[in-house]
C-alpha cells in the first residue's frame, strides 16, 4: 500500500469520530487529529483499536503516541503492516 | 424567601407510550404495555412478561438528539432511555439543545438503579478473555452510575448541580424532590430531573429468584400486573424513563414559559429498617411520617388531596400501603381520595417508576381526569375494611384534579413523596417565607 492509499483508507477509520466531514475530506499528512478534526482525545484509543482490527496489526503504546496527526498514523500503519509481510 | 417551583416541560419513555401524547392517550384508555418475553421463558424465569418501551436507540442519532460521533459506540439502553426523556422534556419546555456557553443556572438530578449490566457484561467478557485492550474509550462512561446525567448535562451544557441519585424504587420521586429543593432554596433557576431504568435479563433474573414477580399470567400478559387485586401475585418489571423540567416560577414567567403544574413540596426519608421495616419491607411508621412531612412541607391539609398516585406494585405490600395512607391522611372509607396505580398498565419500572408516575400525575392535573386501575376486576376484599372500593376507579374519571400526592417506597426502606398542584398564579399563600 502506498501512503496515499493508506491516507484514503484512514478517512474511513476516522469518520465516526469527527463531525467535520469537510475537514476530513481534505486531510493531508500534516492534519492534526485533535486540533484540525476536533476529535475528542479519548477517542484516539478507539481509532487505534479500529486500525488494529482493520489492518490486523498490533499498535503498542510507543507507536500509539505517534498517532496524533495523519502522517504519524500512516507511519505506524505502514511500519506495522510491513512487519507482517 | 423560598422560591415557588413549577413544571415547564415533560418527557416520557414508557412501556405503554413513548412521548407525552402517546403516553397520555394510553393512560386515558387504560392501555397495557406488558408483553410476553420469549427470552424469559427460554431462560427458565418464573415470570415471562415485562413492560418495555417501543424504543429504538438509533432514533437518538437520526432524530438529532445527539451527534453521530456521540452515538457511535453508545450501547447503554438505560442511557438511551434517559437521554430521550430528558431531551424531550427540555424541548417541551421550549428550550434549545445547542449552546456554546455553559448553562450555569441549570442543573440535572437523574437517578437509576444499576447503570447497565449488559454493558458491564461486555467488560467482563473482554477482560476474562484477556482482551481488555479492545474495550476502548466509551465503556467507562456507560458503565458508571452517573452515565445518564453525564450524557444529558454534556448535551445541554448544564453547569449547576449535576447529581445521580439512587434509592431503589423511590429514586424517581427523590430526584424530583432534590431538584425542587435546589430551586426552592435558590441554588438553581432550573433543574432537569427524572430517572431511568433498563431491566435487562440479569436484573430481571435477580428479582425472579426472589419470587416477587407475577408468574400466573404468563399467557395473558396484559392481565399480569394486578395491583390491589385478590389475584395479584407479584409485580411485573418494567423499563423506561421520564423527565421533568422544573423552574423557579419567576424565571419561567420571565421567559414566557407555559406552566404545567406546581411542585408544592415533598419529603424523603427512611424507616431505618426497624419496627417492621427491613431491607425489602417498609416500616409503616416511616411511610406515614414521609407522607405527613410532605403535606406539612407543602403547606396543605390532607383534605386538599384529590388523588393519590400510589406505589402499589401488586404484592402483599399493597394492603399495608393503603392502611398507611389512611393513617397519614386521617381519611378513610368514602372520605379517602381517589387512588390509582399506573403499574397496572406498565408494571413496576423500579427507579423509573417515580418519574413516569409523576408525569402521569401531572397529566391528570392538566387534563382533569383520573386514569383507570386496570386489572382491578377482583379487588382484595380486605381493602373494603379501610376505604370504599369506589375510591379505586376501574375506568377513567373526568374530574378537576387540583392536588396529587405521589409516593414511592423502595428496598432499603426508603420513602419519597411529592405533592403536585394545579398552578394557580393568584395563590399568594404560596409565597411563604
Amino acid at each position: 500500500m502506498t501512503r496515499q492509499e493508506i491516507l484514503s483508507e484512514l478517512k474511513k477509520v476516522l469518520s465516526p469520530y469527527t463531525l467535520d466531514k469537510e475537514a476530513l475530506a481534505g486531510i493531508d499528512e500534516n492534519t492534526d487529529l485533535i486540533k484540525d478534526l476536533k476529535i475528542n482525545s479519548a477517542n484516539l484509543v478507539d481509532i487505534i483499536i479500529d486500525a488494529e482490527t482493520k489492518y490486523n496489526i498490533e499498535i503498542d503504546y510507543d507507536a500509539a503516541d505517534k498517532m496524533v496527526n495523519v502522517g504519524g498514523c500512516i507511519d505506524v500503519i505502514e511500519e506495522k503492516t510491513n512487519q507482517q509481510t | 424567601m423560598n422560591k415557588r417551583v413549577v413544571v415547564t416541560g415533560m418527557g416520557v419513555v414508557s412501556p405503554n407510550g413513548v412521548g407525552i401524547n402517546a403516553f397520555l392517550d394510553a393512560i386515558q384508555n387504560g392501555v397495557s404495555g406488558i408483553k410476553f418475553q420469549p427470552l424469559y421463558e427460554e431462560l427458565k424465569f418464573s415470570c415471562h412478561v415485562a413492560g418495555k418501551p417501543d424504543f429504538v436507540l438509533e432514533d437518538l442519532k437520526t432524530k438529532n438528539y445527539i451527534s453521530e460521533v456521540v452515538f457511535h459506540g453508545l450501547k447503554g439502553t438505560n442511557i438511551g432511555y434517559g437521554l430521550m426523556a430528558a431531551l424531550d422534556a427540555w424541548a417541551d419546555a421550549g428550550l434549545e439543545y445547542d449552546t456554546g456557553e455553559t448553562r450555569w443556572e441549570t442543573g440535572c438530578i437523574f437517578g437509576n438503579s444499576v447503570s447497565d449490566t449488559e454493558a458491564m457484561k461486555n467488560v467482563i467478557t473482554r477482560v476474562d478473555n484477556k482482551e481488555a485492550k479492545k474495550l476502548g474509550s466509551r465503556v467507562v462512561e456507560q458503565a458508571m452510575n452517573s452515565g445518564v446525567t453525564s450524557y444529558v448535562s454534556g448535551r445541554l451544557g448544564l453547569g449547576n448541580k449535576v447529581i445521580t441519585n439512587s434509592a431503589a424504587c423511590a429514586t424517581g420521586t427523590q430526584a424530583i424532590l432534590m431538584g425542587y429543593e435546589a430551586i426552592k432554596d435558590g441554588y438553581a433557576k432550573r433543574m432537569l430531573v427524572g430517572s431511568s431504568e433498563y431491566v435487562d435479563t440479569y436484573v430481571f433474573g435477580s428479582f425472579d429468584s426472589m419470587r416477587v414477580l407475577s408468574r400466573k399470567y404468563n399467557d395473558q400478559p396484559e392481565k399480569a400486573s394486578r395491583p390491589m387485586s385478590i389475584t395479584a401475585g407479584g409485580f411485573v418489571p418494567g423499563s423506561g424513563s421520564a423527565a421533568l423540567v422544573l423552574e423557579d416560577l419567576e424565571f419561567a414567567l420571565a421567559r414566557g414559559s407555559k406552566i404545567y403544574a406546581e411542585v408544592l413540596g415533598g419529603s424523603t426519608n427512611s424507616g431505618g429498617q426497624r419496627m417492621g421495616g427491613s431491607m425489602t419491607a417498609a416500616n409503616p411508621q416511616g411511610v406515614i411520617k414521609c407522607i405527613e412531612d410532605s403535606i406539612a412541607n407543602a403547606n396543605i391539609s390532607p383534605n386538599d388531596i384529590d388523588l393519590i398516585s400510589g406505589h402499589l406494585t401488586a404484592t402483599n405490600a399493597d394492603m399495608q400501603e393503603i392502611q398507611n395512607w389512611c393513617k397519614a391522611l386521617g381519611r378513610s372509607g368514602n372520605d379517602f381520595p381517589l387512588m390509582n396505580s399506573l403499574k397496572s398498565m406498565i408494571g413496576h419500572c423500579l427507579s423509573a417508576a417515580g418519574s413516569i408516575e409523576a408525569v402521569a400525575s401531572i397529566l391528570q392535573i392538566i387534563h382533569g381526569f383520573v386514569h383507570p386501575n386496570i386489572n382491578l376486576d377482583d379487588p382484595n376484599p380486605e381493602i373494603g375494611n379501610y376505604i370504599n372500593l369506589n375510591r379505586l376507579p376501574v375506568s377513567i374519571v373526568k374530574k378537576d384534579i387540583n392536588i396529587v400526592a405521589k409516593a414511592n417506597f423502595g428496598f432499603g426502606d426508603v420513602n419519597s413523596c411529592l405533592i403536585f398542584s394545579k398552578f394557580n398564579p393568584n395563590d399568594t399563600t404560596r409565597n411563604f417565607i
